[in-house]
């Protein structure tokens, strides 16, 4: 999946948030895992035991010089492979608006994980609000810099939508954390202006 | 830059060894070479293991003057994805075939003639047990990692079944738990060219001036075809004409194919024994874990070994599809399991042919887990 958007302090600041939610010696499975870089993260700095699902070639074998262990892989294509409930935690990190079936791709990291960690540019963020309104063009910023024929984020959504979606597919928010550029807002519970003003939302997620 | 000189070394193994089939039989004498040093405390051992029409000279020269490096040289040496600055690597030549190791070519003590028919059907696994035979005899009771490619990645994964305590990890590419039925098919076609060779004789042909040359030939081509792919060969040939640009109006060689078809059949013909190429194909036929242990999770689960898992995506001989069965039946045992698919447009050849991405990911598999090992 690609990634490239934000590879900056927020990127730092993504992985920090991250790895706090997970505590040491877990089990994770990071779904989207790019060049590997977060569950490097993890395994150093929470010695967890993890696996990462990676599409692209050159991505997974960064992940091997790395030293970790990834299985090229399409997420689309689900988690068939894995028992219920193998993994203490499975993460889909800026991944989900870019995955074919956000729906499936969901209800298999809840099958799979006890938690699981979700994260997504929130589209109803002011900024992507505000260039929508006034330029009429599709929304770009540091976090979503394509243009609308070449982008992966085929599935972009708010935080408002998110929380509609748990509800309705029935899964628990057990956690949220909201960030706009470097300022970071907690929250379990949906409002409106966590949905105006955050650029990016970090959920922890399980089904009971 | 010299040249790295190598020698085939032979160990004699002197007693009967059972076979899969229950026959007994003995002595085989292993041919084999090693690369590297063994380390004092022995746990740097890498068992790597050819494919089909392979021998035991995996890495280096024979001598200054020797013009072909050995079937894997490019990944084995020093500083190579095989490191042997690092790592003591042993390569053999399969039981059966006729390259050193015993087969149906070497004289049968007991007649002073060849064995031909009478030696016996063997399976992976026997060709396995001659491995450990031979690890046996040079003092290797671990092995850091096992790697194979194709028939060699059989070996490499029965290795793990066959021995689940003895190895830390096994590296397995472009290879299946068992070969589809159109593989076996393929095989089929190879064997029946040569046992409907006249010179083949009941495989009693090792005195007589003619061999079976024309049906080990066609064997040859029709394995050739099937290491290709379409992409490969229109990049190879083409429809291109061999040294001429009309046609010839006969049944000769017109097409570049042609010609490399019969040119590989024609060389093969001089290194190979048919009747090796009968028995160790059957070998592969038969191969299949999941029947034998009543799964493929069964077979696998015993041992806590590491894998890498590498397939090559226009590999249609040992698609990607049947690496992904293993990968998912490993990641299903919880095992610790790592798996990349090569793009490349070389079908199922491109294991000895895409190094550059191949050593790249076999370095960093190995060299990680050796670090990971001393940090522990």
């Amino acid at each position: 999946m690609n990634k490239d958007y934000g590879k900056s302090k927020g990127l730092h600041l993504n992985y920090s948030i991250i790895s706090d939610m997970i505590p040491e010696n877990a089990r994770v499975l990071d779904l989207g895992c790019g060049d590997g870089s977060l569950l490097k993260i993890l395994k150093d700095k929470r010695q967890v035991r993890g696996n990462g699902i990676e599409i692209s070639q050159n991505e997974v074998i960064q992940c091997l010089e790395k030293g970790l262990s990834v299985i090229q892989g399409d997420i689309d294509e689900g988690l068939k492979q894995f028992k219920d409930k193998t993994y203490d935690y499975v993460i889909l990190n800026k991944t989900l608006q870019s995955t074919n079936n956000p729906e499936f791709v969901l209800e298999e990291m809840l099958r799979v994980g006890k938690k699981c960690i979700v994260s997504f540019p929130n589209f109803a963020y002011w900024r992507v609000r505000f260039y929508y309104f006034f330029t009429g063009n599709m929304p770009k910023s540091k976090v979503l810099p394509f243009e609308w024929y070449n982008t992966p984020n085929i599935h972009l959504l708010t935080i408002k939508d998110f929380f509609e979606f748990a509800q309705n597919h029935n899964f628990k928010i057990q956690s949220g954390i909201y960030t706009t550029r470097a300022h970071v807002r907690k929250g379990v519970q949906y409002n409106r202006f966590s949905n105006f003003f955050a650029e990016e939302a970090i959920f922890v997620i399980s089904r009971d | 830059m010299a040249k790295n000189i190598v020698k085939t070394e032979y160990y004699k193994i002197d007693k009967k060894i059972t076979f899969e089939s229950g026959v007994e039989f003995g002595p085989i004498t292993v041919a084999y070479e090693t690369y590297g040093k063994l380390n004092d405390a022995k746990d740097n051992a890498i068992l790597v293991i050819h494919a089909l029409t392979g021998d035991a000279h995996a890495a280096g020269y024979h001598s200054e003057n020797d013009k072909k490096a050995g079937w894997w040289d490019n990944m084995i040496g020093d500083g190579k994805a095989f490191d042997t600055s690092k790592y003591f690597v042993v390569s053999s030549n399969i039981l059966g075939g006729c390259s050193g190791t015993t087969g149906p070519s070497s004289i049968n003590p007991e007649t002073g003639k060849p064995y031909g028919l009478s030696f016996p059907v063997f399976t992976i696994e026997d060709t396995v047990k001659i491995q450990k035979e031979l690890l046996d005899y040079l003092g290797i009771n671990s092995l850091y990692a096992v790697a194979g490619g194709s028939m060699g990645g059989m070996q490499a994964m029965q290795f793990v079944m066959s021995y689940p305590d003895m190895v830390k990890s096994a590296i397995l590419i472009a290879t299946t738990s068992r070969l589809s039925p159109q593989g076996i098919a393929f095989n089929a076609v190879g064997r029946n060219s040569i046992i409907s060779d006249p010179n083949w004789n009941n495989g009693e042909y090792y005195d007589k001036e003619n061999k079976p040359d024309r049906g080990l030939s066609t064997a040859r081509m029709i394995g050739h075809i099937t290491y290709l792919c379409e992409e490969a060969m229109y990049n190879k040939f083409g429809r291109k004409l061999q040294d001429k640009d009309h046609y010839d109006f006969h049944f000769d060689v017109d097409f570049q194919v042609e010609s490399y078809l019969q040119h590989q059949g024609q060389i093969f013909v001089d290194r190979f024994d048919a009747n090796s190429y009968l028995y160790i194909t059957k070998a592969v036929d038969y191969y299949d874990p999941a029947t034998k242990y009543g799964s493929l999770q069964n077979a696998f689960k015993p041992s806590d070994a590491k894998y890498l898992i590498i397939s090559f995506d226009s590999d249609w001989l040992f698609p990607s599809v049947q690496s992904k069965e293993i990968v998912n039946t490993l990641m299903n045992l919880g095992k610790d399991v790592s798996y990349c698919e090569i793009k490349s447009p070389c079908g199922h050849d491109a294991f000895l042919l895409e190094y550059d991405v191949q050593s790249k990911i076999v370095k960093s598999f190995l060299d990680n887990h050796m670090t990971e090992k001393c940090n522990e």
